[in-house]
């Protein structure tokens, strides 16, 4: 009865979303307030009966009601409570599901939270993100029913693919969703202000913390996957490059660029068209990146839900929105008039080159992406474009971008001198270089992998320290350093987020330059060394966990002739799945990271060890949550409360930018 | 700061020695010549898995994979030089084999999309930003009255 209260509310939903997406466009477009008030009930509406929806199928989950096909077909009743419930979206049917759900939340917010905003724009946005969900609703009643009833009732369900039933995996797609679909906020305004042809100041302000948010839960949400693809895949890789994987870097970059670029409309009124181009395409790779994992056109690790049908659904979305989107701006984009006048070196060109880079360099994965499709389709040429490609072709707008970074994010607006923006930033740049040419001398020569990225790694985050101190104004070392904590917060998520991006890009280099690695047939309680560590296999054990059977073995690690850690890698089979899993051993250290799997057993006792000395690797998603908390920390800004109504600053205070 | 740096930096460079990059390699297949089985490696890591979805036979546990590997080290054993091997191995299984599409033909386009996107971006930036800076800042306003009161108190903080 639940279940089928759920198809109905989802039914509802998607009703509300049709009715929210033409009345408030005819309203705002004809002057009605009447017509254009329907937005935000209506948005609210939605959100309930999404809600509903989303809680009959976790209820369905949760309670093991195997008569639902989906639920036998993901789920088990011997499987643990968190990942019953993070079944939910382990799947085609549910993951669209919570992607709709997330959808309308965003809508709601903006209903609820966009009081501040002139009614046109809102009701103009709201019918928009309906207009979105309408579609999204259609597809998951037509084409993905999660409701669906067995005919006849199995005892138990087919179980979770064991790789999902991880925590890092269980959060990673919600966070992911949040920020694809965070995205369509971006695009909602953008169309609004088409549709009104007007961009000015304070479009830039309200569409800033929407992508601001996506940026931050992307963020998140890639990291969360990389980690896990880390520990979970047993080898210790970090990204593949995976089609699928790039499908979410790629909204990744264009947001990273727009929330840039709507820094230069809100404060000095230029970059507008191409702001607004930004927010279209950014969500427009958002529905790309669905295309691809939904539509299985292009083969990739992520095998989930691969149906021709359905992919052809979205593209109808994609073409819909995307084109739509497009015709509309090229129809309007002309009308928007740059105020701002700037000198080639400030603070407005170096936010140009920012976004040149970010989206040539999105543009650059794109073609990687879609190359063995188009290759094949035109040139009849089959071929692969794989990870030596993109880390040829993506890295150096990474290393552009580090470079110019810290002196861009200095430069004063309008018009600056770059003599008074280098010289304080002189001594850190000589200090980056001393280190990266260290790092070449101890190693050798050999790759410039590693020396480059620790040059611009530490260049980076001394730019960020500097740049942050330099806000503080004249005076003594100490009066500056207590001025810190008055600084506006977006200050310190700019200098943050910076940071953090360098402490990545340290990582990355670290791992890939200097891991060290040894596979062997390693013989019970006979110690041997890789490189500075002394491992030895002490045992092995067969046990069983809640829903598999492992072997765990126990390795003791030793450095110096002292215990460093014990760690316990193991193999497990998941019976109902038919499926193995490597669940890695990790010794998580700052400098580096000892990583142990441990393989098959061998005809005289003895197990295949595979031991893996990770430098930094901890840095990359330590300064990926740095890049989010910077993010976060501009979120709360005093300027983005705006609805907290025209309350007066604080007296004091160094005054933002 | 700086100093703090520098003590870790140094610290963890002498704690690091070099070698080779990860794999699903299995103990009985690596060469006894360190210098071959590097090569290997790297050949490796450019090869397609061809049963598997993206990965290289260097990380791929199949057994297909693992038939592969051992080739490329066959031929290295035998004395073939990189290019050699990878010749050979596309010769058997076409050019979907390679995860770094040769540098010939149409691919041309793949490997130049990049940098003339990038070389036009920069033209049209600069021509943006030249612009900006010898225009004139327009003294009319686009706003009404009530509209720019109502972005003041908007903007005010």
């Amino acid at each position: 009865m639940i279940v089928e209260l759920g198809h109905f509310a989802l039914i509802l939903a998607a009703v509300t979303a049709l009715v929210q997406a033409i009345v408030p466009l005819v309203g705002a477009q004809m002057r009605w307030p009447g017509w254009m008030a329907v937005a935000e009930p209506a948005a609210g509406l939605q959100f309930l009966f999404a809600s509903f929806s989303f809680a009959a199928l976790t209820y369905a989950f949760v309670t093991s009601d195997f008569s639902v096909s989906l639920v036998t077909g993901n789920s088990h009743t011997l499987k643990p409570m968190l990942y019953k419930i993070s079944g939910v979206w382990g799947n085609h049917e549910g993951s669209m599901l919570l992607w709709v759900l997330i959808l309308t939340l965003f809508g709601a917010c903006l209903a609820w939270f966009g009081g501040n905003l002139p009614p046109s724009i809102r009701s103009r946005a709201l019918a928009i993100q309906g207009a979105v969900a309408v579609a999204f609703f259609a597809f998951i009643l037509f084409t993905s029913n999660p409701f669906e009833r067995m005919d006849a009732v199995p005892f138990d369900g087919r179980d979770l693919n064991p790789l999902l039933q991880d925590v890092g995996l269980a959060l990673h797609p919600p966070f992911l969703y949040l920020g694809y679909v965070g995205l369509s906020m971006a695009f909602s305004f953008a169309i609004a202000a088409l549709i009104e042809g007007r961009v000015d100041a304070a479009w830039g302000r309200w569409v800033r913390p929407w992508t601001l948010a996506a940026w931050v839960f992307l963020t998140i949400g890639i990291a969360l996957g990389s980690w896990w693809a880390y520990y979970e895949l047993g080898w210790g890789g970090f990204w593949f490059w995976d089609p699928v994987e790039n499908a979410s870097f790629m909204p990744w970059l264009l947001a990273a660029a727009l929330l840039h670029s709507a820094i230069v409309v809100e404060k000095r009124e230029s970059l507008k068209s191409w702001t607004i181009l930004l927010a279209i395409m950014a969500f427009s790779f958002s529905l790309i990146g669905t295309f691809i994992v939904r539509s299985g056109v292009i083969t990739s690790v992520h095998a989930f839900a691969n149906d021709p049908e359905r992919g052809v659904f979205i593209l109808g979305i994609l073409v819909f929105f995307t084109g739509g989107a497009l015709t509309l701006f090229a129809a309007r984009a002309g009308q928007m008039e740059a105020k701002g006048v700037f000198g080639v070196v400030s603070r407005e060109s170096a936010l140009v080159l920012n976004n040149i880079l970010l989206a040539v360099a999105c543009f650059v994965v794109f073609i990687g992406t879609i190359w063995p499709l188009v290759s094949e389709m035109f040139f009849e040429r089959k071929l692969s474009v794989g990870a030596p490609f993109f880390n040829m072709a993506f890295t150096p707008f990474m290393v552009l971008l580090g470079l110019v970074l810290p002196v861009g994010a200095m430069l004063p607006w309008k018009r600056a001198k770059l003599g008074k923006v280098v010289k304080p930033l002189a001594p850190a740049f000589v200090l980056a270089v001393a280190l990266g040419g260290l790092a070449w001398t101890i190693q050798g020569g050999r790759s410039l992998l590693g020396p480059v990225g620790l040059f611009l790694g530490a260049w980076l985050l001394m730019g960020a320290v500097i740049d942050l101190m330099s806000r503080t104004g004249r005076g003594a070392l100490g009066d500056r350093i207590g001025r810190l904590s008055r600084l506006p917060r977006a200050d310190w998520g700019k200098a943050v987020a910076h940071a953090g991006f360098g402490v990545t890009i340290f990582g990355i280099a670290g791992l890939m330059a200097w891991e060290q690695e040894d596979i062997r047939v390693a013989q019970l309680g006979q110690p041997y060394m890789v490189g500075a560590y002394e491992i030895t296999l002490e045992g092995v054990r067969e046990t069983e966990g809640p829903n598999y059977l492992t072997t765990m073995a126990d390795i003791r690690v030793r450095k110096d002739g002292k215990d460093v850690t014990m760690l316990h890698p193991e193999k497990r089979v998941y019976p109902v799945a038919a499926m193995p899993t490597t669940e890695a051993a990790i010794d998580y250290r700052i400098l580096r990271d000892v990583y142990l799997a441990i393989g098959d057993a061998q005809a005289d006792g003895a197990y295949t060890v595979r031991t893996y000395i990770k430098p930094l690797t901890n840095w990359i998603w330590f300064g990926s949550f740095l890049m989010s908390l910077g993010g976060l920390l501009s979120l709360t800004d005093r300027r983005y409360r705006v609805a907290a109504g025209a309350r007066k600053a604080p007296a004091g205070g160094v005054p933002a930018e | 700061m700086m100093t703090t740096l520098k003590t870790w930096g140094a610290a963890f460079f002498v704690a690091l020695m070099l070698a080779g990059p990860s794999a699903a390699v299995q103990p009985d297949e690596i060469l006894d010549d360190p210098v071959l089985e590097e090569r290997a490696r790297d050949i490796s890591k450019d090869l397609r898995c061809l049963v598997c979805r993206n990965e290289s036979i260097d990380d791929s546990n199949a057994q297909l994979a693992k038939d592969l590997r051992v080739l490329v080290r066959e031929r290295l054993v035998e004395g073939d030089n990189n290019d050699e091997v990878v010749d050979f191995v596309v010769d058997r299984y076409g050019e979907y084999v390679l995860l770094r599409p040769r540098t010939s033909g149409t691919n041309m386009v793949l490997y130049g999309a990049g940098p003339v996107m990038l070389i036009i971006a920069l033209i049209v930036g600069f021509g943006y930003t030249r612009r900006r800076s010898t225009a004139r800042s327009p003294t009319e306003r686009t706003l009404s009255d009530e509209e720019e009161a109502r972005l003041q108190e908007i903007l005010k903080e």
